[in-house]
């Protein structure tokens, strides 16, 4: 289990940022994703891996409307 | 040329530090026009812009004051900033007045050229009073320090014709039309409470006029009632330093820095050069936020057939530099050129279309069950020229449709009209008989709350379910956002002062998928800087689009990234180096929470500013129908085990629903309680005198309203 946004989320083997962002429908351009803290380039959601019981944040930046 | 009814001459004051300091008055009732001074006190209290605007409206009115009443003012001001050509969105002009769908103030943020060219010709804000007799236009001609009065009754009504003969009339050649400006509404107005107010500016690429709009509220209406066709202002000779500011160089220095952020990063990010607003339908309906149907679902898979993509390939205008005021690099007022109109007094015709903007499409479009882009763009078009608030249209028709689909209302009630979700050949019907005056339109145009009257007593229809999904509050319209799961946002919504407008505060992804703001204190704090924060726009005059429609690259490393700490400081500089002023980014909050204290004093003096009045229809708080909950069934019956500890198993579905609305309603009140403690509001949701003294606010007229209701 992993931490997204505060919430728990089943975590699987080979999870990376991109296939969370994928799973959790997270299609909005303009986000940061943090794991444990540490901020993840967009460059590198494709390969950087997601460990069991990690904390996630992605945060979408539209406060407007 | 019509009769000249008044002439007046004027020198034009000079501006200092971002005020001319004089404003101007105009009585239609007996043809008065005279100038006043803006005080420092207003200055100091009030900044300008909405502040302005809400109190030189108060001095106006009486508690018993209505729309209709010959002292019922429309005050508009652009403020300090506005027209500063250096930074994007500087040209916005604020517009109040007490509203015929609310009975309080209303107040409508507006592009186009006529703020700025007004504050240019000498005047901070303009005040219109009293009505007049026949149909007049006023004329004010900035580099020559007159003012003309003249009849107006020959003039066409609706805006694309009306703005371009003025614009023609005044100009003196093509060259020229860029320095007139309009203001003016169409033929629904003449008939429909949500009549709104188009501010021209002149398109030399295009060589059309362009419209922005002060939409909400029923500005137009009034317009229309004073029997104002026209407001026209003409000034030459717009340039970098007409405000005169205290520190030029730091302005310049701010904007270089912002147009570079704009070149580097708005292709990735929002695309506001290429699509403006409308960039969000696509994300909204994926996040279930579009409103589909009457506010009943938060998307739809037809959306596509709105999305971005089909309007910028297939009708917007590309590269072509869309600012709605000079040195507007973010650009977003798109336009698609030579539209085929099919429907309507105007139909054969090619017309220019401004938008669609998000509000447009997901009101007209999605809202209506219309995914048909040449139909949503005509939509646009009709409710423009028209002179009608197309977010009020969208969230009445909505409701209507689902009335009638409900069964609550009938064909036959409705003139024959076959408003059923989609139709959007009955939607254009419904808009014509608007602007005519005529059969249904007429009473659609009166607004949610008036037709939940009419529905009921009339055509015998259930008031418990109008009341549920009537998406209105305070009078209002909602704009164009489902938020069911955003309880934050419900908040956002319904205790806006003048209605549910999302210009306050829009927190949905920071509650709803962030989780960022868990508790009712964290909301409440949302709740409080938000709409300070977003206030202050209107103080001074700019557009809150550059705000946060576009951030720095490097925003993610900030400890607050949704306030946008680099683009609040850049405002923070601008408004010094304009003024010469000193304020912090603390000090911009306390500005903006003067007027909106003042805001909701003068609702409770109005009438309607307490509790009873900050409560929203229960479809924006949670599933009504059955078909709405089993839409999301499983969500909800999630929700029903860990948020209450109850075994959906063991209940119907009617049962589930109930013990959904009983939770949802009680957070709705624990949100209040918390939101009115952190605002420094009672229980009632009046302002204390404690919080008014603390912010420097406790004027004995204030004092006066509000003590006998602690």
């Amino acid at each position: 289990m992993i931490k997204v946004n505060t919430e728990d989320y089943p975590w699987h083997a080979g999870m990376t940022v991109r296939a969370l962002l994928d799973e959790k429908q997270f299609t909005f351009r303009h986000i940061i994703v943090r794991v444990n803290g540490q901020f993840v380039p967009e460059e590198e959601y494709e390969k950087y891996p997601i460990q069991d019981g990690e904390d996630v944040l992605v945060l979408h930046l539209m406060a407007g409307g | 040329m019509g009769t000249i009814l008044k002439e007046y001459s004027y020198t034009p004051a000079k501006i200092h530090r971002g005020y001319s300091g004089k404003s101007l008055y105009i009585n239609l009732s007996d043809l008065r026009i005279e100038q006043k001074e803006v005080t420092e006190f207003m200055k100091e209290k009030f900044t300008g812009g909405k502040g302005f605007d809400l109190w030189y409206l108060w001095h106006a009115v009486t508690p018993e004051t209505r729309w209709d009443s010959p002292e019922n003012e429309i005050v508009m001001s652009v403020g300090p900033l506005g027209g500063i050509t250096q930074y994007s969105g500087t040209g916005k002009t604020l517009v109040c007045s007490i509203s015929p769908l609310t009975d309080i103030p209303i107040d409508s943020n507006v592009g186009g050229y006529f703020g700025p060219l007004l504050k240019f010709s000498g005047w901070d804000a303009f005040e219109l009073q009293g009505k007049s007799e026949k149909e007049i236009l006023i004329f004010i001609d900035g580099n020559n320090g007159r003012i003309q009065i003249e009849e107006a009754e020959e003039y066409p009504d609706d805006t694309h014709l009306l703005a371009e003969e003025l614009t023609k009339k005044y100009a003196e050649n093509e060259d020229d039309k860029v320095n007139i400006s309009v203001v003016c509404t169409g033929s629904a107005a003449k008939h429909a409470y949500m009549g709104m107010l188009n501010f021209s500016f002149y398109d030399p690429r295009r060589k059309v006029c362009r419209y922005k709009q002060a939409a909400r509220g029923g500005l137009g209406t009034i317009l229309q009632d004073k029997k104002i066709k026209a407001l026209v202002v003409k000034y030459r000779g717009v340039k970098p330093n007409l405000n005169d500011v205290a520190d030029i160089s730091t302005i310049n220095k701010v904007g270089v820095k912002y147009h570079k952020e704009v070149h580097d990063l708005d292709h990735k990010q929002n695309k506001m050069r290429q699509i403006g607003t409308a960039n969000t339908v696509m994300i909204m309906s994926q996040y279930d936020l579009l409103p589909t149907r009457n506010f009943q679902t938060g998307g739809d898979p037809e959306a596509i057939k709105i999305s971005p993509e089909v309007f910028i390939n297939d009708w917007l205008t590309q590269g072509i530099h869309d600012g709605c005021w000079y040195g507007c690099t973010l650009s977003c007022a798109k336009c698609a050129e030579h539209f085929l109109l099919k429907t309507g007094p105007y139909a054969g015709q090619r017309v220019p279309v401004d938008g669609p903007e998000y509000e447009c499409a997901a009101g007209l479009g999605a809202n209506l069950g219309v995914f048909d882009p040449e139909a949503v763009l005509e939509e646009n078009f009709y409710c423009d020229t028209y002179g009608i608030d197309l977010i009020s249209f969208a969230t009445c028709t909505a409701f209507i449709m689902e009335c009638y689909q409900r069964g609550q209302i009938t064909q036959e009630q409705m003139g024959g009209l076959d408003l059923r979700f989609g139709n959007s050949q009955a939607v254009l019907e419904l808009m014509h008989q608007m602007s005519r005056g005529e059969g249904f339109g007429k009473i659609a145009g009166l607004g949610i709350r008036k037709l939940k009257k009419i529905f009921v007593e009339e055509f015998g229809a259930d008031p418990k379910l109008l009341q549920d999904i009537g998406m209105e509050v305070k009078g209002l319209e909602y704009s164009e956002y489902a938020h069911k799961e955003s309880l934050a946002q419900q908040g956002g919504f319904a205790m806006a002062i003048k209605g549910p407008q999302h210009d306050e505060s829009w927190l949905i992804f920071m509650d709803m998928v962030n989780k960022q703001i868990p508790t009712f204190e964290d909301k409440a704090d949302a709740l409080y800087y938000f709409p300070m924060f977003r206030t202050w726009f209107g103080l001074v005059g700019l557009c809150k689009l550059p705000w946060n429609d576009l951030v720095p690259a490097d925003n993610y490393k900030t400890d607050s990234p949704a306030k946008v700490p680099e683009h609040v400081q850049n405002y923070v500089d601008i408004f010094n180096a304009v003024t010469g002023k000193s304020i912090d980014k603390e000090e911009l909050i306390l500005q903006s929470e003067r007027v909106y204290q003042f805001q909701r004093v003068f609702s409770v003096r109005m009438g309607k500013g307490d509790r009873k009045d900050d409560y929203p229809p229960y479809r924006s708080l949670g599933p009504v129908t059955r078909e709405e909950y089993l839409s999301r069934q499983e969500l909800y019956d999630k929700q029903l085990r860990e948020l209450q500890k109850l075994d959906p198993e063991t209940m119907d579905l009617d049962e589930k629903i109930a013990a959904t609305r009983r939770y949802r309603e009680d957070q709705y009140e624990q949100l209040m309680d918390a939101v009115y403690r952190r605002r420094g509001w009672t229980e009632n949701g009046i302002p204390t005198p404690e919080r008014l003294k603390e912010i420097g606010m406790d004027l004995p007229e204030l004092l006066e309203v509000i003590e006998p209701k602690q």
